[in-house]
């Protein structure tokens, strides 16, 4: 199973047989708004508090991959999962009205696609027959932990990005119809000194970069082997970094389409998210909603999903610390 | 299978090779510039526009209640933290900030709109240990300093006897 230096290929690949993605009021003035399952007039979900409505909105998620792939919620063996809260309260509270055995992760942003690998490597490894993988984010709670509050008037860098308000959730069992997942690169950590919490694209995009590669190298592939690699949320300016990045160490991106969830799933030029969306919901509602769509009506073959994280915290980056970045590939194949 | 051309070295790519000083110039070059002039031109059209209203709020008390320009300081302050607070609770204040920069921020309406977060935000923890404790959660270190610095100053006055 093991291939290379951190690659699972899996000898029966996993199939991702349902997915559920809720988002809020932003994601749905975006331009992927019809490829959710919900979007939320509001933020608050008719929640009393942030924290509460994060939580509905990954219960939703949940519930509704459950419902599509027809199981009840006992049905399914495992659920992991994790969020960007202080001890991950939204997907741990989640999972006490699920039930399921639950693992809880944490790889900030990064956390889909770590999810997502763990979910499928439980049900290659034949520990279970099917596994659910999940994870949130609201723009709310993000910015009441990691910055200012929400109604405080300070004014946001153009590095800075716009935390999205969803959850997306993924079902992979043994058998089934669906895309399938055929390998995952475990990331490392890379932290190329950047302090700034403001400008988490940079300090993300070679943690991005270093995963690529050692995905293309584990598997002997190189890019044109993929219809589509996309990054978790390096946004309009990690992106550009990761692109440059990868051509100056002579990987041929050219011979692939190289985007980024964050420059996806907002309008960049007309909703004032600034230079894009972050958040672990970011590359998961646009892999589960958005792209797995494009992958069931064929337009899309093999694509590999890099999830990047900051793995920062508000006490580490007030006592100077430079922020810790990771990123987690899952190849994706229909 | 795929191992095969992996040990051809099909795909050799270079490593990463920056080190943390070469990548921070590199992502600093990488970032989009901000324009300072503009952010000054804006802060002090905002922090003055507020300081005008402040001032017709004086002038206010002053015609309408015959206040002496001294008395009128008092309710005038309050005014414009009632504003600000209003403001903030509307949702629009941050909004205003976000293209103002500095010129919310300053004025007594930018230390109320502080407070006034830090107080919503935090409701949800209850009024002792979510408003109580968090309220000054911003502002406290406006008052930690302005007391250290009130202190500071008030000695050298009165080592130099420039008092009253």
């Amino acid at each position: 199973m093991r291939q290379g230096e951190r690659t699972w290929v899996f000898p029966t690949p996993p199939v991702i047989v349902s997915t559920g993605t809720v988002v809020g009021p932003d994601e749905g003035a975006g331009p992927l708004a019809a490829d959710f399952d919900l979007v939320h007039p509001d933020l608050e979900i008719g929640q009393p508090s942030w924290e509460k409505a994060e939580r509905a909105l990954m219960e939703q998620a949940s519930d509704i991959a459950a419902s599509k792939a027809g199981l009840a919620k006992g049905q399914i063996q495992y659920y992991v999962g994790g969020d960007l809260l202080n001890q991950i309260i939204s997907s741990t509270f989640a999972a006490r009205t699920f039930g399921a055995p639950y693992l809880g992760v944490f790889g900030a942003c990064s956390t889909s696609m770590e999810s997502l690998a763990i979910a499928s490597l439980i049900v290659a490894s034949g520990a279970g027959d099917c596994a659910m993988a999940g994870t949130s984010s609201h723009n709310c709670t993000a910015e009441k932990q990691f910055r200012y509050p929400t109604e405080y008037g300070s004014q946001k860098p153009p590095t800075a990005q716009y935390t999205v308000t969803g959850a997306g959730a993924a079902i992979v069992a043994r058998h089934g119809d669906g895309p399938r997942v055929t390998a995952a690169t475990i990331g490392k950590i890379v932290d190329l000194g950047i302090k700034d919490p403001f400008n988490m694209g940079a300090a993300m995009a070679p943690a991005a970069v270093d995963t690529i590669q050692g995905h293309l190298q584990d598997m002997g592939r190189e890019p044109g082997d993929y219809d589509l690699i996309v990054t978790g949320d390096l946004a309009g300016v990690g992106h550009p970094i990761a692109a440059d990045l990868l051509q100056r160490n002579g990987v041929p991106m050219e011979r692939t389409t190289f985007r980024d969830c964050g420059l996806m799933i907002y309008d960049v030029a007309k909703q004032k998210v600034q230079a894009g969306g972050s958040g672990c919901a970011c590359s998961a509602v646009v892999a589960y909603g958005h792209l797995l769509k494009r992958m069931k009506q064929g337009e899309l073959k093999r694509i590999l999903v890099v999830a990047t994280g900051s793995l920062l915290s508000p006490l580490s980056y007030q006592q100077g610390e430079t922020i810790p970045c990771i990123a987690h590939a899952v190849s994706i194949e229909a | 299978m795929a191992t095969k051309e992996a040990q051809s070295g099909k795909s050799a790519y270079k490593p990463l090779s920056m080190s943390p000083k070469e990548y921070k110039a590199f992502a600093k070059s990488r970032e989009p510039s901000r324009s300072v002039f503009r952010n000054c031109l804006r802060a002090f059209l905002v922090g003055g526009a507020i300081c005008l209203l402040g001032q017709g709020v004086q002038q206010f008390f002053m015609t309408v209640f015959h206040m002496s320009e001294k008395e009128a300081g008092n309710p005038t302050v309050a005014v414009m933290i009632i504003v600000s607070v209003v403001l903030t609770c509307l949702g629009v204040y941050d909004k205003i900030a976000q293209w103002a920069g500095a010129g919310t921020a300053v004025p007594v309406t930018g230390f109320a709109n502080s407070m006034s977060s830090a107080a919503i935000e935090h409701r949800s923890e209850g009024l002792v240990l979510g408003v109580g404790a968090n309220m000054f959660k911003l502002a406290g270190s406006v008052i930690v300093f302005g007391v250290v610095a009130a202190f500071v100053i008030g000695i050298i006055y009165w080592l130099f006897g420039l008092e009253g």
